[in-house]
């Protein structure tokens, strides 16, 4: 019964999606306040009634009721009960309902907030939303229901979720991605409404900017966990791997960040306007991108879900609609808007004008890596990929430049700077960061590369602090006193651009610190590498919920002194008959060790990987620092502030 | 001159979506083979059955398939019965099993039936990075020139016989 009742409630709240998409856009031409006045309860029905299908499909789960075809591929009698909540949104049609209702809890979330915004705003930001809402309902209903059924022969058990899938890094990262693309909603649907309305004024970026700060958090957070899943999870340490599907994540990030950056300078100088929309709309658009390129089997990735032709039609129908439309707007109404004020080469606004085109030009980057395969096909070319070196050599120079200018923007004054106030600075931070990173270089016998990153590291770390102190030490109150009063957007963004840097010198050391070895080894046999002796104790066989696993366990030392027992497996899922790796961690804040096992060589002997990757933890807490400035930007006190009366 | 301008995003992903549309439907993990259209690379490998050295003078002068496996692999278990099949129907297949142990090997084919007109050994697996192998099993066609025709990776089934057969002609 809940299937059905699930499946009902969807088609309702598709109902409720087409009204609140036109209701108050009538209300708006027509000048008809009560029309307007509906979208506040269309969108918290929809979003009840999204909710109902949500937890009808919850309880298919929880009750293995394989008489739902979703059910039956997904789950199993014997599937541990958290990893039945998780496999709800493990695959296809449960994840495309998992983002409805995420969709719709950013939707509530701007409804229950609609009194921060002006009468005739709020209304048709929520309409815009209602359009979204309409355009992923009708792909979930019509394309990928999850609650088909399979009657009269229903399976005793089912095919089990992913074995890829079931960790606990699985459970957490889809829900927290989700946030941030389809955050990036809210913020779209604020451009577009600015463009309907023509009230494209500076204060439409003050109102987009919480939503989008708290959308890049959690993004932010969403791809950190992606990245340490793959990391202990694959089972060859690596961290991010230029994959399609990861790009898709990323993309939005790079654009999402120019968005904040360029929300700032609309928002106080009333410059950028109509960049600032457009930024809007395409850092959406890369979501709904990522979207299409997981679900159409476009591309070929780790993450694809199993590729249908017609959800592929569908769903860039979807995109030609939102974007296009979106798009067309744009060049039709953005004509109107024309900057008044003018800025000098010194001030603020130039700085983050570099720092929106650097973060543009590394998004194109990315994309142009990403889609190359699909034009160089299209074209008629053959068959290529474009991997990690291309990557790695065209975008690492770019964001390390950008880094660069990170730390000045701040220093900065808004429309014009005095040559004395960045120069001081500037020739202190070179001088410090050059002979720290230097010294560092020539004490561990890194090469240029190491140089120049650290150098960069150490440059934003001195300007972001002297940035601070000059700021407290200004004026008579004493420093705790004006540290206290400086807002939390102020921290916000420094708590963010040092996360950066903590990623960065991660990054650095995990690249030209760390030892890798491929080892054959039997148990009693030892193995050094980067100074840590590994010895292979023994391998067990053991039998897990619906796995049979060989563990293995090491002995790692240091100098003579045990540091750390590891139990790497090999697990073979009997239902879906496949094997995975669970790679060993020994975590620590300068180094972590990593023991995984390969593939068994012989009677005794098992192939091994032994990895010590040095600073990997860094790239994780940076990103952790990143989120935290994200939400403390959202969290500014001056966006609760109530719409005036009109 | 500026509104111009605007339209360059609408008119950039237009040409994005057309390109989008084309790739819809086609299987994007399907990579062409770099030996299509070439004679087999030169071997000398050992027979399964009479241990005699086997070379490129020694493959069929019909057209046939060169199906790798190896005793390890999970999918050339499905795929075996299938190939026993197609050999009594009168397809000519050279195996060559793939970084596998003789003896393993040789229990296998005594168990589930031999459908090779002889077997390879490729121990060491040169000759599978010769012909760009990713996994077993994997399938080539062979015609009667000696020319690869086509590259089949993964299983051999009821479902994708129809394409491979219609190579084979």
């Amino acid at each position: 019964m809940f299937p059905e009742l699930g499946q009902f409630s969807l088609i309702l709240s598709l109902f409720f999606a087409l009204s609140l998409a036109v209701l108050p856009l009538v209300g708006y031409w027509k000048g008809n306040r009560l029309l307007l006045e509906t979208a506040r309860p269309l969108t918290l029905i929809m979003s009840m009634l999204v909710l109902v299908g949500f937890i009808s499909l919850c309880i298919a789960f929880l009750s293995d009721d394989f008489s739902v075809l979703y059910v039956a591929q997904n789950s199993n009698t014997q599937l541990p009960i958290w990893y039945k909540v998780s496999a709800v949104w493990g695959s296809h049609e449960g994840s495309l309902l998992f983002w409805v209702l995420i969709l719709c809890g950013w939707c509530s979330a701007v409804a229950l907030k609609i009194r921060t915004l002006p009468a005739d705003v709020g209304p048709i930001v929520l309409a815009v939303l209602g359009i979204v809402c309409v355009g992923f309902l009708s792909f979930l209903l019509f394309t990928s229901s999850p609650f088909v059924r399979i009657l009269p022969d229903a399976p005793l058990d089912g095919g089990d979720l992913n074995p890829l899938l079931q960790d606990f890094g699985l459970i957490v990262h889809p829900p927290v991605l989700y946030m941030g693309y389809v955050g990036f909603s809210v913020a779209f649907a604020f451009a577009v409404a600015a463009l309907i309305t023509g009230n494209l004024n500076a204060s439409w970026a003050r109102w987009a900017r919480p939503w989008t700060a708290a959308s890049w958090a959690f993004l932010t957070l969403g791809i950190t966990l992606g990245s340490w899943w793959a990391y202990y999870e694959l089972g060859w340490g690596g961290w991010w791997f230029w994959d399609p599907v990861e790009n898709a994540s990323f993309m939005p990030w790079l654009s999402g960040t120019a968005l904040l950056h360029s929300l700032a300078v609309t928002e106080k100088r009333g410059v950028f306007k109509s960049w600032t929309v457009l930024l809007a709309i395409f850092t959406f658009s890369l979501s709904l991108l990522g979207a299409f390129l997981v679900r159409s089997g476009v591309l070929t990735s780790v993450h694809s879900f199993a590729a249908d032709p017609t959800r592929g039609v569908f769903i860039l129908g979807l995109l030609i609609v939102l974007i296009g439309g979106s798009l067309l707007l744009y060049a039709i109404r953005a004509a109107q808007v024309r900057s008044t004020v003018s800025f000098g080469l010194s001030g603020r606004e130039a700085w983050l004008l570099l720092n929106n085109i650097l973060l543009t030009v590394l998004t194109l980057t990315v994309l142009l890596g990403t889609l190359y395969p699909l034009l160089f096909d299209v074209l008629g070319l053959g068959k290529i990929s474009v991997g990690a070196p291309y990557f790695n050599a065209v975008f690492s120079p770019i964001a390390l430049l950008l880094m660069v200018f990170m730390a000045v923007g701040p220093l900065s004054r808004w429309h014009q700077t005095s040559a004395n106030a960045l120069l001081v600075p500037c020739v202190i931070a070179v001088l410090v960061s050059v002979s720290v990173s230097a010294g560092l270089v020539y004490l561990l016998g890194f090469g240029v590369t190491a140089f120049i990153s650290l150098a960069v590291a150490m440059w934003v770390v001195v300007l972001s602090f002297y940035d601070w102190f000059s700021k407290v030490s200004a004026g008579t109150k004493g420093i705790i006193p004006r540290a206290r009063q400086l807002p939390r957007n102020y921290y916000g963004m420094l708590l963010a651009h040092l996360g950066m840097v903590v990623t960065l010198v991660g990054i650095v050391l995990v690249t030209v610190n760390s030892e890798e070895s491929m080892l054959r080894l039997s148990p009693g046999d030892q193995a050094t590498v980067a100074g840590y002796e590994f010895r292979f104790d023994r391998v067990e066989q053991l039998k897990g919920p619906n796995y049979l696993s060989s563990k293995g366990q090491f002995t790692a030392y240091k100098e003579g002194k045990q540091v750390a027992v590891l139990y790497p497996e090999k697990r073979f899922f009997t239902t879906r008959q496949q094997v995975m790796t669970e790679a060993a961690l020994d975590a620590g804040f300068t180094r972590d060790l990593y023991v995984s096992l390969g593939e068994r060589v012989d009677e005794q002997a098992w192939g091994v990987r032994v990895y010590v990757k040095s600073f990997v933890r860094w790239i994780w807490l940076g990103g952790l620092l990143m989120m935290a400035g994200g939400l403390l930007a959202a969290l500014d006190k001056r966006y609760r502030k109530r719409a005036r009366a009109i | 001159m500026r509104k111009f301008f605007l339209f360059f995003p609408f008119v950039a992903f237009s040409i994005l979506s057309v390109v989008l549309y084309v790739q819809i439907g086609k299987d994007a993990n399907y990579m062409p083979s770099a030996l299509i259209g070439q004679t087999v690379p030169e071997f000398t490998l050992v027979s399964l059955t009479d241990d005699e050295l086997v070379s490129n003078k020694d493959l069929p002068n019909q057209p046939y398939l060169i199906n790798f496996w190896g005793t390890w692999c999970a999918a050339c278990h499905v795929e075996h019965p299938y190939l026993v099949q197609l050999a009594r129907s009168g397809v000519v297949i050279v195996g060559v099993d793939y970084k596998d142990k003789k003896s393993l090997a040789e229990q296998w084919l005594n168990k589930k039936g031999d459908p090779y007109r002889y077997v390879l050994m490729d121990e060491l697996g040169h000759f599978g990075v010769d012909m760009g192998i990713t996994g077993a099993p994997e399938t080539f066609v062979v015609d009667s020139q000696g020319v690869v025709v086509y590259r089949h990776q993964g299983e051999i089934n009821a479902q994708n016989w129809p394409v491979i057969e219609g190579y084979l002609q």
